[in-house]
């Protein structure tokens, strides 16, 4: 196949819209023939459209035990919400804010997005994640693997057994197949499964039983991931979210970094200044944060973007979904899994009136604008904790046109230009900006060198868009997406569902270790030793991403 | 045609252990069980409890053929082809059971169901259906039965008799595991026991709280304004629960005390006046008791993939049971969408029923509409629903001659290991045949179009 004349944006290259043609053979870019009277099986003519590389999502809630504890918790606001029709080859779904599995890989798809990673699976639903991945189509898909709160790691460091805690993480994401070591509220969800409104409440304090702190997981685990050479090392999620005044836990966690590679997720939710619970302090403090970030090339961040409306609010923070139910006073679902972490998910309400919410939807957008290198910040809603994947062409237009963000900002509570910089702000992103924010960054961030980029033997996922004054208009409607090398929207038409490919990681390590993990497993877990690892018959077209 | 003798393996006399199998008997998916297999039986299942050894040493493979249809004998080729015509000559049909089925199985039944706009719905309609409801209104607050295991200090069963539903559900996960902070087991645990009648599990409680039958929703009331120390009139009390309000002072006082709390219930509280309000109370009421201490609450399921059901239905359409696709997408409505009721209105056209009996636990005009519709039935066994089905398969056991996947009442999901092949087919291959000449059909007559 060919792609001729098309105006390619691949900073990863540092092809800045330059107007080329592309050749795909066996879903791989490939070169150009040499013999120039060859001709491509299908040539899609290009001109004047805008060809980037297939989006990607880095932090995102689809699949697994809580995703779908959501769907099922939320039948309300699916009904009155477009649903998807069944067609001759695709089938039917339900959205909300949580859509069912195939909904998801259709709208993500429809989007532009072909690779999606799932923030948040506790190793005991591994299985799970990975059924539902097997019915989630057009994405290639991976997952982060909870383990913050796991015994064995706060074991381990309690322990200074570093040697067996490296193991044990490599043991951990090879036995779930997995991607990322994933950190949230490290140390707190413990303390919450063991006495009320349990939680720690900054990196020093001390996790009970375990006697450990979550400056020492963050740091710890950090270390083993960057010596086990991990293609993502470890994604933060940090204590103390939503909390007023947490920022300064925040700046505490990228220094307990100690200048080791991490990235810190949902940073919007972590940047508020003011202190006590008291809304009349509420406040941004995303300029020191960002400053932080710009001058420590090891820390990389997605946002959380918030957006007004309704959604759902997951998370593997136990003690923080048990926070949120209080201040909402909706259902509320709690789960904690043994040994290996928590849950908690509420129905929530993002009002543009609201002062806390107003800063919080500026507080995201001052994060895209005030990181210095597009390298280092990722597109993210957390979806669907800010809002649903589906606001990411909104997202785009609030960064590429500042007039149009300051007109919304001018509907907000009238605080908000007081307690945030945003409208100072007058930076607009360039479409180069935006293919790095949402496939050639997240791509290098993970460690995809396959992926976000359109070189020769890249992955053909490529998304074709017609160029459009409103930038909203043009990215949430692409002329066409190609995943690997097969067309499977054509101006919003699903023609193909791709099944997607599962990407996990094999850390090597030392299996000698295996025998103490065994011996305390075997000791807590309410399941055998051997049902415990996800064999390779749940993975579909498996691949394995090394650092 | 396919028949028993010329796929069953032939005796040898060998002896094969297979260690770590999975019982699919109840709801507690006990993965801990070795088998010794001889001569394509089990001969031994060490650790299970007196249903599970039920369950596997009993297994024979069924000397019937695997496919009937009209009740004569045919082959499964003809019994796929006839199951997808039935299915989509429909304007009505209904996909209904599901909860002894591995997920692969279940998967493809929602695909079908999908492709035919049929209704999906489980054996979770007529058991934990109204927990699911009222699940939807409050929430819940639970946990992974390890935790259990691990921390509970205080059980409490609710309309439930794990001592006779769930034999192992004591010494696995409730009340004798010596646990990382229950290092002394059962010393460590107060146990309490609400239901209307002694139990067998009555016995094993320290405090027993016989309420008057169908009055569960006034004590889980007068336990949620006891939690918020609300006065109330002891002689109403006692009136309405049958239960003195100082034991029940006292009981609400233990539930402050304790450090992990964790409800069980099951169907007698789900399943008699009251229904989802009783479990909404009960999620309320635990909810309600985490301003104090931690409590968690959690359904004994009953099958033993029903959890996995659940899952699969929500994942693919957004709900988790009673769903119609008759206008090309998932719309849920339990009472409507839910079978028994779907078939007592003889709403249905045709149907298919995976692993579950109606005609032998529906009411009777849900029977007597279900017997005078074509339907297909898959089942292990010979059933009073195999019987009056148009095609009616038998099917390799799940978790003794096939493998997959089943969730534990807990939503842990858990491989199965089989012990030996069946001459049948596993639903999964069935339904997947008929899978593909039910899209046949469809294309076919698409083009007609």
């Amino acid at each position: 196949m060919k792609i001729s004349q098309g105006t390619i944006y691949d900073p990863a290259n540092g092809v800045e819209g330059l107007v080329r043609d592309l050749w795909i053979s066996n879903g791989k870019i490939v070169e150009a023939p040499t013999d120039s009277s060859m001709k491509p099986t299908r040539e899609i003519d290009a001109q004047g459209l805008v060809v980037m590389p297939g989006g990607i999502d880095m932090h995102c809630h689809i699949a697994g035990p809580k995703v779908n504890v959501a769907r099922k918790m939320r039948p309300e606001e699916k009904r009155k919400d477009e649903v998807i029709h069944r067609t001759q080859n695709m089938h039917s779904g339900t959205m909300g804010s949580v859509p069912s599995t195939f909904a998801t890989g259709y709208k993500y798809a429809g989007m532009g997005y072909t690779t999606a990673f799932d923030a948040a699976v506790p190793p005991l639903g591994a299985r799970h994640a990975h059924e539902e991945f097997a019915d989630t189509p057009c994405l290639d898909k991976g997952f982060y693997v909870l383990m913050g709160n796991n015994h064995y790691v706060m074991q381990s460091i309690k322990q200074n057994e570093p040697q067996k805690l490296k193991a044990f993480i490599a043991w951990l994401l090879t036995a779930s197949k997995g991607f990322a070591p994933k950190l949230v509220n490290p140390g707190g969800v413990e303390v919450w499964k063991h006495k009320q409104a349990g939680n720690v409440h900054g990196l020093d304090s001390l996790v009970d039983h375990f006697g450990v702190t979550p400056r020492q997981i963050i740091s710890q685990v950090a270390q083993a991931a960057q010596e086990l050479r991990l293609p993502h090392p470890v994604h933060i999620h940090c204590n103390n979210l939503g909390m007023p005044g947490n920022w300064e836990t925040t700046l505490a966690t990228m220094e307990a970094l100690e200048g080791r590679r991490g990235h810190i997720t949902h940073i919007q939710f972590h940047s508020y200044g003011g202190g006590d619970g008291d809304e009349n302090t509420f406040n941004s403090k995303v300029v020191p944060l960002a400053e932080y970030v710009n001058s420590h090339p090891n820390i990389t961040v997605d946002v959380g973007q918030v957006l007004f409306g309704e959604t759902t609010s997951m998370t593997g923070d136990g003690p923080l979904g048990y926070f949120l139910s209080n201040i909402y006073g909706g259902k509320w679902f709690s789960s904690d899994t043994e040994m290996e972490g928590g849950c908690g998910i509420t129905p929530i309400k993002y009002k543009n009136k609201s002062l806390v919410h107003a800063l919080q939807w500026a507080i995201g957008l001052e994060w895209y604008l005030l990181v210095k290198d597009p390298w280092r910040v990722v597109m993210s809603t957390d979806h669907p904790n800010g809002g649903s994947f589906l606001a990411y062409p909104q997202i785009i237009r609030f960064l590429m046109d500042r007039t149009y963000r300051q007109d919304v900002l001018k509907t907000c509570h009238p605080l908000v230009g007081k307690r945030s910089t945003l409208v100072d702000l007058d930076r607009e992103y360039t479409l180069n900006e935006i293919a790095i924010i949402t496939r050639a960054g997240p791509a290098r961030i993970l460690g995809l060198k396959h992926k976000g980029q359109l070189g020769v033997g890249a992955d053909a996922d490529i998304t074709i868009y017609t160029p459009h004054e409103n930038k909203e208009t043009m990215f949430e409607l692409p002329r066409l997406v190609i995943k690997s090398g097969e067309i499977i929207v054509e101006n919003g038409d699903l023609r193909e569902a791709h099944i997607g490919r599962t990407l996990h990681v094999m850390p090597e390590y030392d299996v000698e270790v295996e025998t103490y993990i065994q011996e305390w497993f075997e000791k807590y877990y309410s399941i055998q030793w051997r049902n415990y690892p996800v064999d390779a018959s749940y993975l579909h077209n498996p691949k394995i991403i090394s650092g | 045609m396919a028949t028993v003798s010329s796929k069953t393996p032939a005796a040898t006399g060998e002896l094969k252990i297979i260690k770590d199998a999975t019982c699919t008997f109840c709801g507690c998916v006990c993965d801990d069980i070795d088998l010794s297999v001889q001569d394509n039986h089990i001969v031994k299942a060490q650790r299970a409890c007196v249903l599970g050894k039920a369950w596997f040493l009993n297994h024979e493979i069924e000397d019937r053929p695997s496919c009937l249809i009209d009740g004569k004998p045919a082959s499964v080729e003809d019994g796929y082809q006839r199951a997808a015509e039935i299915l989509t000559a429909g304007k009505y049909p209904i996909i209904y059971g599901l909860s002894d089925s591995p997920c692969e199985a279940q998967r493809v039944a929602v695909s079908i169901a999908d492709w035919i706009d049929g209704t999906i719905d489980t054996t979770t309609s007529v058991c934990h259906g109204p927990s699911g409801m009222a699940f939807q209104g409050v929430g819940e607050v639970t946990c992974t039965l390890g935790e259990v295991a691990n921390r509970g200090d205080f059980i409490m069963f609710w309309g439930s008799n794990p001592a006779e539903s769930h034999p192992r559900h004591f010494s696995r996960y409730s009340l004798m595991p010596k646990g990382m902070f229950t290092p002394n087991g059962r010393k460590d645990r107060t146990c309490v026991v609400v239901d209307v009648r002694k139990t067998k599990t009555a016995k094993t409680a320290d405090i027993m709280l016989q309420i008057k039958p169908r009055k569960d929703f006034e004590a889980l009331w007068t336990l949620r304004a006891l939690a918020r120390e609300i006065q109330l009139d002891a002689k109403l009390v006692k009136r309405e629960t049958g239960i003195e309000l100082a034991v029940w002072q006292d009981l609400m006082d233990r539930m402050k005390a304790a450090k992990f709390g964790v409800i069980f219930f099951g169907m007698g509280l789900t399943m008699t006046r009251g229904k989802h309000a009783n479990a909404e109370a009960l999620f309320a009421l635990t909810r309600d008791m985490n301003a104090y201490t931690r409590f968690v609450v959690k359904a004994n399921r009953g099958h033993g993939n029903v959890s996995g059901a659940d899952n699969v239905v929500t994942w693919r359409t957004g709900y988790p049971f009673g769903v119609n696709h008759n206008r090309g997408y998932p719309r849920f409505n339990p009472g409507e969408y839910t079978t028994s009721d779907t078939l007592a209105r003889g709403e249905a056209d045709c149907g298919m029923m995976i692993a579950c009996d109606p005609m032998a636990n529906f009411s009777q005009p849900a029977r007597e509409h279900l017997a005078s519709i074509p339907y297909i039935a898959l089942d292990a066994k010979e059933t009073p629903t195999t019987r009056a089905a148009a095609v009616a398969f038998t099917v390799a056991t799940y978790g003794i001659n096939t493998g997959g996947t089943v969730y534990r009442m807990d939503d842990v999901p858990i491989p199965l290991r089989p012990a030996f092949d069946s001459p049948h087919p596993s639903d999964f291959e069935i339904l997947t045949a008929i899978e593909i000449r039910v899209k046949a059909i469809l294309r076919a007559r698409e083009r007609e179009k």
